[in-house]
């Protein structure tokens, strides 16, 4: 049986939003609602969805940067060899929860100090943890800036982030976020934000990083080739929800939820003579399924590892 | 080796950011014009003790507050008529006419005629090239008292405008960070003192207690730092506060009062600079006010200077006194609006939002 790193179950994350000024009554926004994962040790899985759908407000709950409103988040501790609730963690075990998860962020115009020199943008986290005397520090860093293609080492160790490119500055998060060796590492469209050319630069180093650090992401992004790329499993996400979720091929020539076929029908192909299958976007296979199997269970399998939310979400999409 | 080569990087990338920067601030006119008024005050403020030590200047004639130089003039006593015109006076003003003096301001010293030669000390004596703007009515060198009037005008501006950003600034960032109560305690009291009309409550304070410099430098500057540049920092405290940078040392484990510290603080510090500069602006004109109301304890400024030519009646006397106000006047206006437009061109250099390509 393979070991998941992460495993998530029923989260929830509802914000409150009053109705305005004069208003008494407090709407709902059900940012994430019911989804439930997991992620295998070395393995990764792409969250798909378009805008507003939740991605972020995940990542968010996962890393503890926001509180989730329900559900369960747990995690592999090394030591005990078992997974462990992410909800209670005291100080040596939250500590140890957080060098093993990191984040990448969109904008690396935004995800780094400007006030700070690279060198010490990248020190951070070793400091935060008081690991190895300074030397150490510094060797470590000095690595991990060859590591992620920037050298010579001391020619960046001295820069500001506004005097390098964009992604040069995202080749200094993923430093950052890879110096502390974590096991699991979210990726919030960290590639996005960046010009076409450099991108497919940057998903390798990702990549190559991944297999020789055993790293595990959950890539997050809104483009499904993009996701193909980078992940085993693929995660489709709609209205709060996982709406299907399949290995990466599989989910791929055979999606059956229609928010899926209608995501991948968007795709644009660079070749205009190459003949695209063009899915019709119909409710029948979903509701042969729900026909099926009731609406009692949020989530059934269909083979080949392949769920799909019995979730009713006619007139939605 | 490498150590070296990455120290010598450093120190020409900070260099190169330097000049980055005061090439942007060049270009702000107005902050230039501010510059080089401040740099001008600020040589003045330094030019005093120089000649002191230096021996150029004597401290028993050139001191601001003690010294003395009598200015001897000799005049020709005449006896004013009583109706005009007559041949020599076209009307009352005329008469004493330049070089003159009216018998009747004699009436103490007995014994001198219409017709004598009468020796006298003039005071306040008009610019000389002895006394480049003349003496006050006191006999004490006017040049010598703006030059103090400046030392005093930095010392004050600089220490309460340093006392209140440090207080602001730490103070609205921990209003953006611990939120709740600290901050609505907090914002309620910058409420109140915005509220409170400042010099009012100076007043108040300068009859309880000798107001000496550095006690008006500690009470506007808390006055300042209290007041509504905590509401700003705190905004900007807020915004940096999200900022995914933030989040990630969020993530990693860094605890409230590191970030805080280490990543929000440096990122306000710009703006805090730049209240600083504009609150400069605000302490020497309150000195000038409360030194013109007479309600310091102050040896020497501008404000005194003013108040004393007020006190002695030269104020309302036309522009016939005038070196013992307008420079005291120009002087302030100009030290404040010079500071002030410093502050314009450093928003140029901070706000990139306005920065033109
Ligand atoms: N603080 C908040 N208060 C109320 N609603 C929120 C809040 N944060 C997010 N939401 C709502 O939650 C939903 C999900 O937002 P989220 O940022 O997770 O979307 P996303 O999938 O990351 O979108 P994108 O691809 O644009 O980044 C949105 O409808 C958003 O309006
Ligand atoms: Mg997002």
């Amino acid at each position: 049986m393979k070991k998941n790193v992460i495993e998530v179950k029923n989260l929830e994350k509802y914000y409150e939003v009053s109705g305005g000024f004069f208003s008494r009554n407090k709407d709902i926004v059900k940012a994430v609602d019911d989804i439930s994962f997991e992620i295998p040790f070395g393995e990764s899985l792409g969250l798909v969805g378009q805008s507003g759908c939740g991605k972020t407000t995940t990542a968010r709950a996962l890393c503890l940067l926001d509180p989730k409103t329900g559900g369960d988040v747990k995690f592999y501790n090394n030591e005990t060899e078992n997974m462990q609730n992410i909800d209670n963690l005291e100080d040596e075990e939250l500590k140890k929860f957080r060098r093993n998860i990191q984040m990448i962020f969109q904008d690396p115009y935004e995800s780094l100090n400007p006030r700070w020199t690279i060198k010490d943008i990248i020190l951070e986290p070793l400091n935060i943890h008081n690991i190895g005397d300074l030397q150490d520090r510094e060797e470590a860093v000095v690595e991990i800036l060859k590591t992620v293609g920037l050298t010579p080492a001391s020619n960046y160790l001295p820069r500001y982030p506004h005097e390098l490119s964009g992604g040069q500055r995202q080749r200094v998060s993923i430093a950052r976020t890879l110096i502390m060796k974590p096991k699991f590492v979210v990726c919030d469209e960290p590639t996005s934000m960046l010009d076409v050319s450099i991108r497919i630069s940057i998903m390798d180093l990702m990549l190559n990083l991944a297999k020789d650090l055993e790293v595990s992401y959950l890539y997050i992004t809104h483009d499904l080739a993009v996701a193909r790329y980078m992940c085993n499993r693929i995660a489709v996400m709609f209205n709060g929800k996982i709406v299907e979720i399949a290995e990466t091929e599989e989910l791929l020539n055979n999606p059956i939820h229609p928010y899926t076929k209608r995501l991948i029908s968007s795709i644009p192909v660079p070749d205009p003579s190459y003949d695209r299958k063009v899915y019709d976007v119909n409710y029948d296979e979903l509701d042969a399924i729900i026909a099926k199997h009731g609406t009692d269970n949020p989530m059934v399998d269909i083979g080949n590892e392949h769920y799909i939310s019995t979730h009713d979400v006619k007139g939605l999409i | 080796m490498n150590e070296n080569i990455e120290q010598d990087l450093q120190k020409q990338l900070r260099k190169e950011a330097i000049r980055r920067n005061w090439n942007l601030f060049r270009q702000s006119k107005l902050g230039m014009i501010g510059l080089y008024i401040v740099i001008f005050f600020l040589f003045l403020a330094l030019l005093q003790p120089f000649l002191f030590i230096t021996g150029i200047w004597n401290k028993g004639v050139y001191d601001p507050v003690v010294g003395y130089e009598a200015i001897k003039d000799t005049l020709l006593v005449v006896e004013c008529p009583k109706e005009y015109p007559t041949e020599k006076y076209e009307s009352m003003k005329d008469c004493p006419g330049p070089g003159e003096l009216n018998v009747k301001r004699l009436y103490l010293a007995p014994g001198v005629e219409v017709g004598d030669y009468y020796e006298t000390f003039i005071q306040p004596a008009p610019p000389s090239s002895r006394h480049l703007l003349g003496t006050d009515s006191l006999g004490r060198d006017v040049f010598s008292q703006i030059m103090e009037g400046s030392q005093v005008a930095f010392v004050l501006g600089l220490l309460s405008a340093t006392l209140g950003v440090g207080i602001s600034t730490i103070l609205g960032t921990i209003a953006a960070f611990f939120g709740g109560r600290v901050d609505a305690y907090l914002m309620r009291q910058s409420d109140l003192i915005l509220m409170l009309p400042s010099l009012p409550l100076l007043f108040i304070i300068s009859a309880f207690a000798e107001l000496k410099v550095w006690h008006l430098a500690i009470v506007l500057g808390v006055l300042g730092g209290l007041g509504g540049s905590v509401i700003t920092i705190k905004s900007q405290a807020l915004q940096v506060k999200v900022k995914p940078f933030v989040d990630s040392a969020r993530i990693t484990g860094g605890s409230r009062w590191r970030i805080m510290f280490s990543h929000v603080l440096p990122n306000v510090a710009p703006l805090a600079l730049l209240f600083m500069v504009f609150s400069v602006t605000g302490a020497i004109a309150s000195e000038s006010v409360l030194s013109f109301l007479g309600l310091l304890n102050i040896d020497m400024s501008w404000g005194i200077m003013i108040y004393l030519s007020q006190t002695d009646g030269f104020i309302f006397s036309g522009l016939e006194f005038w070196w013992l106000i307008l420079p005291a006047g120009l002087a302030v206006t100009l030290l404040a609006g010079g500071f002030y437009l410093v502050g314009r061109g450093l928003d140029d250099v901070f706000n990139p939002r306005l920065r033109k390509r």
